[in-house]
């Protein structure tokens, strides 16, 4: 007899038997996974693509229907942007920039200290991709955002469009997060994210002044500009949020960039 | 066919469906029938995943150890799942993203585990595949039921084609927002409970106890 029908014809409670059993099992199983998991990865990142860019649109107010994502997506270009100067920075490829390998990659990032970093996401990459919804004449009409941060469980990923003026909320959304469905998760209700269109992230002061926050005033009321209503039963996703927007907004974010862009655009300054 | 193999496909359908006779399987058939493409893609990874899980977990029953028994199902139910859930995230993306959660829960879903309990520890890995196709198809026959009902009457639409023109559209449906929410699906499968009990009265159980005529109260 060899090994394998020794081990096979062990008593099946005997101790060498029980762990054999479990360490050939996980080993097999990992090996499925795994594969499974680095085989199906490129076609999986093709779909992770076509759906932030459908999220972009959709933040953007662009999607129509009947057109497709690619195509909707041809009035978009995605620039690259120094966090630090606001400067765009050329010879950068925004197609390939990845600003989440590059939050953690040493060269590329920066290490937030503790007063700056209020949305708990520790780094963030020097640069960032930004994207210019332009009309047919080639005038900058909608600036998008991608921002991130820490809420609840997960970090969430998603985007906020602003008008020409830098100013004006056109839609925020979440693609990516994993909050508690049905209470965090409800960043993604649809009911939710359409308090967000009209409000106005800058006070006259140019200092950040939107808040997600219970007991919003309603519409009507001179406050209710600034004021989002937070989600029911889930605080410290509605915190995250609330956090996250200021990050990035505030002077370690996109803060210089919007500088820039309210200044140098034509029309754009308010 | 041979009667026994048709026993084993066609017997879980209605007359010992996992979902109406055994109880099993309610949580998910709440959560994803608001819409029958959901209801559809959740009845194939669960199929899927039942009937792989029977296959390999007979395949070793002789060699599994009783005292991590069910840690041996459980691990080869959750890398089935993990494999299911990345073939649907490259393939089926977007419905993928609405069933969320659940794919993953089909870990805990008590038909797998219980098919694997009670039917492939002790049967041949062909029997037990078919017992899995068979389990992983009554449960896809209700989800199915109900997710039409559900859908039809909640948004109008079948697959998302409409179907009863909705009043917002001009149409003459006035849609039932309680038919998507889950508790319509508790309703729905109820009465289908009592219908398959109806036609099968074997299936109703015996009460526990017995309520007495009320006493002394008669001759007054």
């Amino acid at each position: 007899m060899n090994k394998v029908q020794q081990f096979l014809a062990l008593p099946n409670d005997s101790k060498v038997k029980t762990i054999g059993v479990a360490l050939v099992l996980c080993l097999v199983c990992s090996i499925a996974v795994s594969t499974a998991a680095v085989a199906l990865k490129p076609v999986q990142d093709v779909n992770k693509l076509l759906y932030k860019k459908r999220n972009i649109l959709q933040i953007a107010g662009l999607e129509k229907p009947g057109q497709s994502v690619e195509e909707a997506f041809k009035q978009v270009e995605a620039k690259v942007v120094d966090l630090q100067t606001g400067q765009y920075v050329e010879g950068v490829d925004p197609n390939t920039f990845d600003a989440r390998a590059a939050s953690v990659d040493p060269k590329q990032n920066v290490v937030l200290t503790k007063e700056q970093d209020i949305a708990s996401i520790k780094r963030r990459a020097k640069y960032a991709t930004v994207y210019l919804v332009k009309d047919p004449q080639g005038k900058v009409e909608k600036v998008i955002l991608p921002i991130h941060g820490y809420g609840l469980w997960s970090t969430l990923y998603g985007f906020l469009a602003l008008q020409a003026d830098a100013n004006t909320v056109v839609g925020m959304g979440f693609y990516e997060h994993a909050e508690t469905p049905g209470l965090g998760g409800e960043v993604d209700n649809p009911a939710w994210k359409a308090k967000w269109p009209g409000k106005q992230v800058f006070n006259a002061d140019g200092q950040v002044a939107i808040r997600v926050m219970k007991g919003a005033a309603p519409d009507g009321d001179p406050k209710a500009l600034h004021e989002v209503d937070a989600l029911s039963g889930a605080t410290l996703t509605s915190t995250g949020v609330d956090n996250l927007i200021h990050f990035w907004l505030g002077e370690n974010g996109f803060g210089p960039y919007l500088q820039q862009f309210r200044t140098s655009l034509p029309g754009g300054a308010s | 066919m041979n009667s026994a193999v048709r026993n084993v496909i066609a017997s879980p359908l209605v007359a010992n469906n996992p979902i109406t006779l055994q109880i099993l399987g309610i949580c998910s058939a709440l959560a994803v029938t608001s819409s029958l493409k959901t209801a559809l893609l959740m009845a194939a990874a669960l199929t899927t995943v039942t009937a792989f899980s029977n296959a390999s977990i007979s395949a070793i029953r002789h060699h599994i150890p009783g005292s991590i028994r069910i840690i041996v199902q459980m691990t080869i139910i959750a890398s089935l799942v993990i494999v299911v859930d990345q073939l649907m995230k490259a393939y089926a993306f977007d419905t993928a993203k609405q069933l969320s959660v659940f794919v993953g829960l089909i870990i805990t879903n008590c038909i797998v585990m219980g098919r694997a309990e009670a039917y492939a520890m002790q049967n041949p890995v062909g029997m037990s595949f078919l017992d899995g196709i068979g389990n992983g198809l009554g449960y896809s026959l209700i989800l199915i039921v109900v997710a039409v009902i559900r859908e039809l009457s909640g948004s109008g639409s079948l697959l998302g084609y409409e179907i009863l023109t909705l009043t917002k559209n001009g149409g003459w449906y006035v849609p039932n927002g309680l038919m998507l929410l889950p508790p319509s699906a508790f309703f729905i499968i109820g009465m289908l409970i009592w219908i398959i009990r109806t036609k099968y009265p074997e299936q109703r159980e015996v009460h526990d106890f017995k309520i007495h005529e009320k006493h002394g109260l008669g001759n007054r």
